[in-house]
């Protein structure tokens, strides 16, 4: 191969109790696809941040063209043609397509000549085919459109290497596609790719090389033709996986959640679910797939009593909690995992004691007539805690320190503990690891065992036909298909989710 | 006097009396621009309106009290960017803190100041030519100089913001400090080049009362006018134009009630001095129903940044 393009040496980055980086060494070559991977928590981000001046590293050194470079902010690194996509879009969303690449420009005049960077804007949309309009407000558009603003802008500063944090994580199948093709096309013209992910079908169809950490170290780097998926699991790992779990048969009993035709406004004021119907009988699981923003949140919440129902009903055990209030609805055995664990699920700043009292404070048990029963509290989150496996130094502890895996458990323990009868999981393992995803995958499969009726959103289509007994697609706040688990197509449900799919027959309003 | 001059006479009251709410009001602004909200305003114009009055007074000329005044205005926003950029104190605090303050430090430093005149205040200056055009001449180029300047800042900050690529920053440096940082702007200096440039803004805004307006020196005589500026700038979106309106609605109300009280109205002069508080109280119940309770404020407003945050 040519000369190294970035050579990084003997990389450290130590945060308070932590070593994100331990002595880690990484070779970038001009024009390739360089798949960094890694479970959470093993310093894939970290280095990234490391290379694009965000960090300071604690060791190490940075060789660039055979040059040392010492990064003191993210402008050294875009100096050097180092660009970083984090998972976090940083895009600023009142702004234009426009007015964001314009900020990525190097030497940009001081009136802002909106007109000539338009036309450019769409030069570099036809040259890589990456193509948006540039008027569009940044709020406006899809999170795949916020990708190619953000692609754009590091092409625009010209860049010659392109970092991307997780980029398939919010994308659906088909622009999870268009992406493959598009950085395909980018390394044809010379640009070099990094490319953080912790799925290894990516790194199968997408990486020349592939890098793996494992909790801060580099354990292994491989060209394309050595790729083997199970020696990288066990790079990535550490260990053999145990097969994924198997949904277990279970009876279904009787129907415990039925939806009929109901009506919800979402957060802008518009129709958000439009006469949606669904019910879920007891020991059942029920997946809905679908791209974020689709009627979701809309739908979880109007079961829980957080939104209120324009038109429609909903019925639990035959009895109507249509717009009760959230406390009567949990009183029925109704339980709620939101997709944003640490701002809705959870109170970052309170214990992890604390958190698990949340729920259940009035309980004779917890609290007196004016006082809390400090010991009961306390053995039983140390109860919950061990039982479900949340690794934590304290009991004390604020929860907002706690990684992804473990708030998951964290949350799903206090939830699992009130014995639900009916619980809504919304993108229970998004973000998590394999680890970490297996256990949350096993806690579902032991409640359904236990007769809880489980309403599963997410957009993990893998997720969704190992646990689901039905599957069905939410689009445009309708259900726009639905199938028996075991006899679901892929394709299609991709189809459906991009909005352009056929239903096949059946009644798609009336799962 | 005939109903026509009146009306001209208040209008162009209603701009002298708007003045140094305009000018605290675009400093604010420029501050929560760039993401930091500053609630000592109030403060920092007391303190510019005393440091300005006795370096006028000692120098015996209103310049050399002008730049004082932004000197010491530029000093004491200083303090609020170390607390809030650099140490990521709670801004809510720091400004109150800075408010209280500037209160105290104002009436301790001007004490053996109060009742003097001043030697040189800024004074009316006609814009020539520009004065005879029907009614807009007397209400609008009928003033000191100092109110010229305010025209040109509101279009030299509108354009600045709207136009040019280090106002496009700023804007950034509020929406999302973290974007501006990716792009290689150095986030923390620029928040304090604006905290200052506000707290100068802000010190001038003191210095018109006490050199322009008053001119005098009197305990605490900014009178609350510092927390209308913080109501004006939400009021105004944090757009420079309507600052100015907003700004000059208010200079209206005090205007107003000031004549009112001269031509003999039987109205008790506490409820006069009542009405910009009780408008500001309603413009902003005004604004939160026009805009839903979801206002357009700079989407990091009073967050700290820090980059290496997990």
């Amino acid at each position: 191969m040519a000369t190294p393009f970035i050579q990084m040496q003997g990389i450290v980055k130590r945060f308070p109790g932590v070593i994100a980086n331990d002595q880690v060494d990484l070779t970038i070559y001009p024009g390739e696809i360089h798949a960094l991977l890694g479970e959470n928590g093993s310093g894939k981000s970290t280095l990234m941040s490391v290379l694009d001046g965000l960090y300071q590293p604690n060791a190490g050194r940075i060789i660039i063209d055979g040059e040392e470079h010492k990064f003191g902010s993210p402008r050294d690194a875009i100096a050097c043609g180092i660009g970083m996509i984090h998972q976090h879009f940083k895009l600023v969303e009142p702004f234009t397509v426009a007015e964001n690449i314009t900020m990525g420009a190097k030497n940009g005049d001081f009136w802002l000549s909106t007109e000539k960077i338009k036309q450019e804007i769409i030069g570099f949309g036809a040259k890589y085919g990456l193509h948006v309009n540039p008027n569009a407000y940044v709020w406006q558009l899809s999170v795949g459109e916020k990708q190619r603003v953000e692609i754009l802008r590091i092409l625009y500063q010209g860049s010659r290497l392109l970092i991307m944090d997780e980029p398939t994580a919010v994308l659906t199948p088909p622009e999870t596609a268009e992406l493959f093709s598009n950085l395909r096309r980018m390394t044809e013209q010379g640009c070099a790719v990094i490319f953080i992910t912790h799925k290894l079908n990516e790194v199968m169809e997408l990486a020349d090389r592939v890098t793996v950490l494992r909790a801060g170290r580099v354990t292994g780097s491989m060209e394309r033709s050595q790729l083997n998926p199970n020696q990288l699991v066990q790079l990535m790992v550490g260990r053999d996986l145990a097969g994924r779990s198997k949904p277990i048969q279970t009876e279904l009993g009787p129907v415990v959640l039925n939806v009929d035709q109901i009506e919800v406004l979402n957060d802008m004021g518009r129709l958000g679910l439009r006469a949606l119907s669904l019910s879920l009988r007891e020991g059942e699981i029920l997946g809905l797939a679908g791209v974020t923003g689709n009627g979701q949140r809309e739908l979880a919440e109007a079961i829980c009593g957080l939104r209120h129902i324009e038109k429609g009903s909903i019925h639990l055990h035959g009895e109507d909690i249509t717009n009760l209030n959230p406390s009567a609805i949990l009183d029925q055995g109704v339980s709620y995992v939101p997709e944003d664990r640490l701002g809705m699920g959870l109170v970052p700043d309170l214990t992890i004691i604390e958190n698990l009292l949340l729920k259940n404070y009035q309980q004779p048990k917890y609290s007196g007539r004016w006082l809390l029963h400090a010991k009961a509290i306390e053995e039983n989150a140390a109860a919950l805690v061990e039982k479900y496996n949340v690794k934590t130094p304290s009991l004390h502890q604020p929860v907002k320190i706690l990684s992804g895996g473990n708030l998951q458990r964290l949350l799903l323990a206090r939830e699992i503990a009130t014995i639900p009868r009916l619980m809504i999981v919304v993108y229970p393992a998004r973000g998590l690891d394999i680890g970490a995803t297996n256990d949350i995958h096993q806690l579902l499969l032991d409640l359904k065992a236990n007769h809880t009726a489980i309403l599963l959103i997410s957009e993990d289509l893998d997720e969704l036909v190992a646990l689901s007994d039905r599957i069905g697609v939410l689009f445009d706040g309708r259900l726009a298909g639905e199938f028996p688990a075991n006899e679901v197509d892929l394709d299609e449900l991709g189809l459906l989710m991009a909005g352009s799919g056929q239903t096949n027959g059946g009644e798609p309003n009336a799962i | 006097m005939s109903d026509s001059t009146l009306v001209i006479s208040i209008l162009a009251a209603a701009i002298t009396a708007g003045t140094p709410i305009l000018y605290a009001a675009l400093g604010e602004l420029l501050t929560e621009r760039a993401g930091i909200l500053n609630l000592g305003v109030e403060g920092i114009m007391l303190i510019g309106a005393v440091s300005g009055f006795i370096i006028a007074v000692v120098t015996g000329n209103s310049w050399f009290g002008l730049a004082a005044a932004m000197f010491a205005g530029g000093a004491i926003a200083l303090i609020h960017a170390v607390l809030t950029v650099t140490l990521r104190a709670n801004q809510v605090v720091s400004g109150l803190a800075l408010t209280l303050f500037g209160t105290g430090l104002s009436g301790y430093l001007g004490k053996s100041y109060i009742g003097i005149p001043v030697p040189s205040p800024f004074t009316i200056q006609p814009l020539g030519f520009l004065t005879d055009i029907p009614v807009l001449g007397p209400v609008l180029f009928r003033h000191d100089i100092l109110v010229y300047a305010s025209y040109g800042l509101v279009v030299f900050l509108w354009l600045f913001l709207y136009r040019t690529r280090p106002g496009l920053f700023l804007r950034a440096l509020g929406e999302n400090p973290a974007a501006a940082d990716s792009l290689g702007s150095n986030v923390f200096a620029l928040r304090y080049l604006y905290i200052v440039l506000g707290g100068m803004l802000c010190g001038v805004g003191g210095a018109y009362l006490s050199l322009a307006y008053a001119p005098s020196w009197l305990e605490n005589m900014t009178a609350g006018r510092g927390w209308i500026a913080v109501a004006l700038v939400i009021f105004a979106l944090w757009n420079p134009w309507r600052a100015l309106v907003g700004s000059y609605l208010f200079g209206g109300i005090d205007a107003l009630g000031f004549h009112l009280q001269v031509s003999g109205v039987t109205v008790s002069p506490f409820f006069l001095n009542m009405l910009p508080y009780l408008f500001t109280i309603l413009v902003l119940v005004f604004v939160m129903i026009r805009q839903h309770g979801r206002l357009t404020a700079p989407g990091a407003l009073g967050l700290p940044y820090d980059r290496e945050e997990r």
